[in-house]
């Protein structure tokens, strides 16, 4: 079976964190991403730019909108995720417009935070 | 001021937006590109007066921001000691420097920037408006507009918005924001120019009729915001405003008039009308007045209903009304508001205006009064305030 994890994180507890903290926690995972592709369970990972730089779109009234910011929770839950490598948030989107779901609900777009 | 201190602020003006749109298209980092241009020009401040002005102020300027740039980049990778600082040859001649305004236009006014944003950015980014006269024209407080502006900036780097532009399938719609917001920064100075943006909506109009020549509307909207500028003088007289089919032609600006009658002409040979060419050809039906003395209603009649037709809103209904009320007469005229208040509902300023005018005019001096309360208590600009304060003084020595 194929699991996937959705890490959520309070903004608030990352705000104070300072540099040796971030290595500290760099490390933590790198240790943990090591131990689960020893065990040969790892398949992907990512690292999220903050939920302030989030763009979320939908077509699901048959007009395309655009927003700036994460989806709003409402009674819709998160049912999966893809991740994909383009060069840009306009690429990003225009994949993201072909998404079924985006014709049924919505997408929210976060970069990588991993990439320099 | 000094000659130096001169030449730097002229070639602030001058360069400022093109500087900026090259480092940041660079760079994908416009907070970046502001500090480091920033800098640049607080050290051509303190430099210039004693070493000269270099021949090419706006390459010594790039120089240094590019410098400025290297050291924070190099500074701020701490986890990434290898990431590749990008080359930035500069160029050989500053008028050679690759024109990226266009993208960085684009970028101000992406779909993923909250619209309310566009304006602002463009404004700041591309003009170098300083936050806090942004904030006092869109009345926001300072403080949380510039935490919305780093914010936005801040998306575009992470958020990787491209300083590129868009395929033709998309350029329509990315045009069309980009003249809406060039349109919202017009619309904040319209009564009182004194303090604020006509200029700068004026000059970015005009740059993006350079910067996308096909484009008809980009064209009709530099059209549209110089017939406004061009009457500008006479548009507000001792703080009172003066209705356009009144004001003294006197006042209006020639040139900005040739020039807006230049734009409309070749927006219209590129065959694509829409809403700003015409409302573009609305003030220039009402400034042709000056050749031939009179309003053509007809005319304006033909250009509202067209209006209508393309882009409806409430204000063109209440201008179409009025002009009915030329040509069929007051009672024409308020029938026509009548119907539009049916739809639109009560609370709309220029309908009061209108019907309180159209009342005078019927010596229907109480009802008219009652109006004009209606239209003074809507209203929030001080000159139409004075006006119809003015008005409503008139029709009560009447009863």
């Amino acid at each position: 079976m194929r699991y996937t994890f959705l890490l959520y994180t309070d903004p608030a507890d990352l705000a104070h964190m300072g540099p040796e903290d971030w290595a500290e926690q760099q490390q933590a995972y790198g240790a943990y991403i090591g131990a689960l592709k020893e065990a040969g369970v790892f398949v992907d990972t990512d690292w999220l730019q903050p939920v302030t730089t989030a763009t979320t779109l939908t077509a699901k009234d048959g007009t395309q909108v655009v927003q700036d910011g994460p989806f709003a929770e409402t009674k819709e839950r998160l049912g999966g995720y893809f991740v994909i490598d383009v060069p840009d948030l306009d690429a990003a989107m225009e994949w993201a417009w072909k998404s079924p779901s985006a014709k049924t609900s919505k997408v929210e777009i976060r970069a990588s935070a991993m990439e320099g | 001021m000094s000659d130096a201190a001169r030449a730097a602020e002229i070639a602030a003006r001058d360069s400022y937006g093109r500087l900026l749109a090259y480092l940041a298209a660079r760079t994908r980092d416009i907070g970046l590109a502001e500090d480091a241009l920033s800098h640049a020009f607080a050290k051509a401040l303190s430099d210039w007066p004693i070493s000269g002005v270099p021949d090419r102020p706006d390459a010594w300027l790039l120089t240094v921001a590019r410098n400025a740039v290297t050291d924070r980049q190099r500074h701020l990778t701490r986890f990434h000691e290898d990431t590749e600082v990008p080359d930035m040859p500069v160029p050989e001649m500053a008028d050679a420097l690759p024109d990226k305004r266009l993208a960085l236009l684009m970028v101000c006014a992406h779909p993923a920037i909250a619209r309310d944003l566009h304006t602002p950015l463009m404004l700041q980014t591309v003009l170098g408006v300083e936050a806090r006269v942004i904030a006092r024209l869109f009345m926001v407080s300072p403080a949380a507009l510039t935490k919305r502006l780093g914010r936005a900036k801040a998306k575009v780097k992470a958020a990787g918005i491209p300083f590129t532009l868009p395929g033709p399938e998309d350029l329509p719609t990315r045009a069309a924001a980009i003249r809406e917001a060039i349109y919202g920064a017009h619309g904040l100075d319209w009564v009182d120019p004194g303090d604020g943006l006509g200029d700068e909506a004026l000059y970015l109009a005009d740059l993006l009729a350079r910067l996308l020549p096909e484009d008809a509307e980009a064209a009709g909207l530099a059209a549209l915001i110089a017939f406004g500028h061009a009457r500008a003088r006479a548009r507000v007289v001792d703080g009172v405003l003066v209705p356009t089919d009144a004001q003294d032609v006197g006042l209006w600006d020639e040139q900005l008039q040739f020039y807006a009658d230049r734009q409309l002409t070749r927006a219209f040979a590129l065959g694509d009308v829409g809403r700003f060419q015409i409302e573009a050809a609305i003030q220039q039906v009402h400034m042709l007045r000056k050749d031939t003395g009179v309003t053509d209603w007809n005319a304006l009649n033909q250009l509202y209903h067209g209006l209508i037709q393309i882009s409806p809103s409430v204000g063109a209904q209440v201008a179409q009304a009025v002009v009915t009320a030329r040509l069929h007469g007051a009672a024409a005229g308020l029938s026509a508001l009548a119907e539009i208040e049916r739809q639109c509902g009560t609370e709309v300023q220029p309908l009061w205006a209108a019907r309180a005018d159209m009342l005078s005019e019927l010596d229907d001096a109480v009802t008219a009064c009652v109006a004009y309360d209606r239209a003074i208590a809507l209203a929030t600009e001080a000159p139409v305030i004075a006006f119809l304060n003015a008005q409503r003084a008139k029709i009560i020595a009447r009863i």
